[in-house]
């Protein structure tokens, strides 16, 4: 037991240590991931044989990261982007592996093994890319968009790459594999071994469409079930369960569990339940990838390194100079201009994290032999940690020549108007949507109550449920993008610890905060709210105003009260906070606050009281003159 | 209060518009007794628009209604209360008061019931506030005229701040109350109507005791 424990402390302290080192300067976490791998595998030496295990264990995070991808993948909006995808994407994708294949051809591999390198190296580094993207501001510029175009298409590819690998096994290594691993190799969980061929695809046909359907009918009668109870570790736990049952079905019919992830997520796209799914998932995809980058990393043979250094340096520098060949290329026929085509060209020129996944893939379906795996991985992972110098090259050097001129970054159209997100659609938050909505903002509206996101949905609310008090959450709900966030949940503590999260990670975003009454409006202004309304207080003045008027008062002097009211109570809040301020911390114990709550009271009588006595009025508004003023007129006048 | 026989055959629409009704001494004395008229209808512009939120819709819909339209105010820096203009400014539109297909005002009769502060004698070309009063009016008159209303001259107390405690109240308001009369009965000498400088002395020179 401890033996395990120390394992996994070693694990997790690497990561801990070498991810955040590495996004500092500037090489994302992908790379962090594979340094800490790096760093405890084949420098330290610190774990060894019991890596291999792990990445089996850790390749789960790949079925989760593609559920994920699925999910991402709104068929609606894929099919706005058909074209995009398919010219940029497709002809990326064909263009390099093509060529790729050719030479490894040339080289002297054979036909299958040339065409498992070359799709490996088609495809580029979503997570490092995307994240740099981020980083550096250049989301909106046409360039990343032609790139996120290519990835995109690029991560559905590897679906159909992972069912075609299998089928460039080559027998004599597989005959090899199985006689060092002896009887272990012939699975025996699968249900479909030994079934004729035409019962084979119709079970094949059966799950997709039991994962289909099922996924589109059942998971929300579920989802709804499992919500309503409010544990919170039984919807995890529902999440997990269904990635995992998914691949387990996937797995006995001998599909990919990745490919049934993966239709999972996409029917499970327009779910209410998608952004919880997500926040779910993510934290384990998180940890387990970054613990098969960690295995990948600690699995890199120095030792090969070493011996072939000039080769595996001039593979590296070849695949890369090629990759940018063809995107450059791409970008010429797709009229990307000036700097836009470089950030495509340069951005791009990379393997990625799939090319790994592949490579493990191919090696357990005995596609690619040892040696060549090695070779393989430190060639991807060597043009991964030369991606950050591409993106410098980028900055520094092409940006500043097309900075004045006819640069076309200025140029980008921002279409993002910058969202709003709502927290809680109950009475609060449905009228803050409805005002934002009808003015044409985009608001993503989140609520933990499921039967309230079906009402919304039902008079056609765009909602999801969730837990907008998870930063996981907040996350997947765009609040990296948004320039509003309305906290509109009728619970107090929540509410106070979300204000002071939020304001810690996103310092700049606007928080507006419905409050329960002066007590929690103060410790929501001490948490950091921009702006605070008691959701009593106004309707409360209405009614007392109307209440004037049932009563015989002129409507428009009831009108006038309530400003009176509102003026007073407004001057006074900044005093009353710091005194309730000082109570509350204990600076002060002479109940300052509560006599400033007197004097308070006592300041609206007055205001109240002086607007209705006529003409000794102390406050103003509409005073005429004093009774003799039009004689001294016309005295002034004969003067 | 209303002497007269006949049944009236026009309609009144009084728009008052005073923010400060408590302190009224004039106006509220001349609105009260326009409700009790069977010929006009009442409206104290500023309690049914507290929040200055004027129905466009229901506005247009009471001029259509009605053949004589009366502004009552108090003279506020020689203009009406605000929510009169913005009464103005969103009720007179395009296409309905002005302009092509707008004459849904046309042939109607406009006048307006003003209390002013300042004396008579100061309200002269070379008095203390250089204008008369119909001069101050101008730009009603050049409303009424654009939007084919028939301008009569306006109903108005100098004076005001005073006029109680010299009692010139009562009479002003039973001039007032036969004003309304002859408008609902059309007895008007109109040509003489437009003529004046102020409606008050249509009645000085007929007998009002009459
Ligand atoms: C804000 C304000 C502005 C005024 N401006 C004028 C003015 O320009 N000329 C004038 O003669 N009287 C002016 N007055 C005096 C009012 O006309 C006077 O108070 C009103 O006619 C009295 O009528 P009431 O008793 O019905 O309120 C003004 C009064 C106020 C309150």
């Amino acid at each position: 037991m401890t033996g395990y424990f120390l394992q996994a402390f070693i694990y997790l302290l690497a990561a801990v240590v070498a991810v955040p080192v590495a996004k500092r300067f500037g090489l994302g976490s992908v790379l962090g991931y594979l340094i800490a791998g790096l760093i405890i595998g084949p420098v330290l030496g610190l774990v060894g044989e019991e890596t291999n295990a792990i990445q089996h264990f850790a390749e789960f995070g790949v079925v989760m990261m593609l559920f994920l991808v699925g999910m991402e993948l709104e068929p609606k909006a894929l099919w706005h982007m058909k074209l995009r995808l398919l010219g940029l994407g497709g002809l990326q994708l064909l263009l390099t592996s093509a060529v790729i294949t050719g030479i490894a051809m040339i080289a002297g591999l054979s036909w299958q093994v040339a065409l498992t390198i070359g799709l490996i190296f088609a495809l580029s580094s979503t997570a490092i890319v995307l994240q740099t993207f981020q980083e550096k501001g250049l989301q909106q510029t046409e360039g990343a968009k032609g790139a996120f175009s290519i990835l995109l298409f690029q991560d559905i590819a590897v679906i159909p790459m992972l069912a075609l690998i299998p089928l460039l096994a080559l027998p004599e290594l597989a005959s090899a594999i199985n006689e060092t691993a002896g009887q272990n190799a012939g699975h025996g969980d699968s249900l479909v071994e030994g079934l004729p061929g035409w019962l084979y695809g119709l079970v094949i046909i059966a799950s997709i469409v039991f994962v289909t359907v099922g996924g589109h009918y059942l998971s929300r009668p579920l989802f709804r079930f499992v919500a309503s109870s409010g544990l919170r570790e039984i919807f995890t736990a529902t999440a997990l369960m269904l990635v995992i049952g998914i691949a387990a079905l996937m797995g006995l019919v001998g599909l990919s569990p990745a490919l049934g992830a993966f239709l999972a997520g996409v029917v499970l796209a327009n779910s209410e339940f998608r952004h919880e799914l997500k926040a779910n998932i993510e934290p384990f995809k998180g940890l387990l990838l970054g613990l098969f980058f960690i295995t990948v990393g600690a699995g890199i043979h120095f030792a090969t390194l070493f011996e072939n250094w000039v080769l595996i340096i001039s593979i590296t520098l070849g695949v890369m100079v090629l990759k940018a060949l063809v995107l450059f290329v791409i970008a010429l026929l797709f009229d990307l201009k000036g700097s836009n085509r470089w950030l495509l060209t340069l951005s791009l020129a990379q393997a990625g994290e799939f090319g790994f996944v592949l490579i493990s893939f191919a090696a357990q379906n005995n596609v690619l032999a040892t040696d060549l795996i090695a070779l393989l991985q430190l060639v991807v992972a060597l043009s991964m940690f030369l991606t950050p110098g591409l993106f410098i090259l980028f900055e520094r050097v092409i940006m500043p020549r097309y900075m004045h001129g006819s640069g076309s970054r200025q140029h980008d159209t921002i279409d993002d108007k910058g969202s709003v997100i709502i927290a809680g659609i109950g009475r609060f938050g449905q009228i803050v949507n409805r005002l934002l909505v009808a003015n044409d903002f985009k608001t993503v509206i989140l609520d933990i109550r499921s039967e309230q996101v079906d009402l919304m949905r039902q008079i056609g609310t765009q909602a999801y449920f969730g837990d907008a008090s998870k930063p996981g959450m907040l996350d997947t709900a765009g609040i990296k993008q948004a320039s509003l966030m309305v906290i509109a949940i009728d619970d107090r503590e929540t509410a106070v610890e979300m204000v002071k999260y939020v304001k810690l990670a996103h310092p700049e975003l606007k928080l507006l905060v419905r409050a329960f009454d002066r007590g929690h409006s103060y410790r929501l202004r001490q948490a950091g709210a921009d702006y605070l309304i008691s959701e009593t207080y106004h309707s409360a003045l209405e009614m007392g105003a109307q209440a004037l008027r049932s009563m015989g008062v002129h409507p428009f002097q009831a009108e006038r009260q309530k400003h009176a009211y509102r003026d007073i109570e407004a001057q006074q809040s900044d005093v009353l906070y710091e005194a309730w301020k000082d109570d509350a911390s204990g600076v002060r114990f002479d109940n300052n606050y509560r006599e400033l709550f007197m004097e308070l009271q006592q300041l609206i009588d007055d205001a109240l009281k002086s607007d209705l006595h006529d003409n000794h009025s102390k406050r103003r508004g509409w005073t005429p003159p004093p009774k003799g003023y039009a004689e001294e007129q016309l005295k002034n006048q004969k003067d | 209060m209303s002497t007269e026989a006949s049944s009236p055959s026009r309609h009144i629409l009084l728009l008052f518009a005073h923010p400060s009704q408590a302190r009224s001494e004039v106006n509220s004395v001349l609105f009260n007794a326009a409700k009790k008229h069977t010929a006009v209808t009442a409206v104290d512009l500023y309690a049914e628009y507290p929040d200055f939120n004027i129905s466009i819709e229901r506005e247009q819909q009471r001029l259509l209604e009605h053949d004589v339209i009366i502004f009552q105010f108090p003279m506020y820096w020689y203009s009406t209360p605000a929510l009169l203009k913005e009464w103005q400014d969103l009720v007179l539109e395009y296409g309905f008061a002005y302009g092509k297909g707008g004459d849904a005002l046309k042939g109607k009769q406009f006048l307006c019931a003003v209390s002013a502060g300042g004396r008579e004698e100061a309200y002269q070309t070379d008095g203390f506030n250089h204008f008369t009063l119909r001069q101050l009016l101008q730009p009603l008159e050049q409303m009424a005229s654009i939007t084919q209303l028939t301008f009569l001259a306006p109903f108005a107390l100098f004076g005001s701040r005073t006029a109680k405690e010299e009692h010139r109240i009562t009479l002003h308001s039973a001039v007032w109350t036969k004003l309304l009369d002859s408008l609902a009965q059309d007895t008007l000498d109109i040509t003489k109507a437009r003529q004046l400088e102020n409606l008050t002395r249509y009645f000085d020179e007929q007998d009002l005791h009459k």
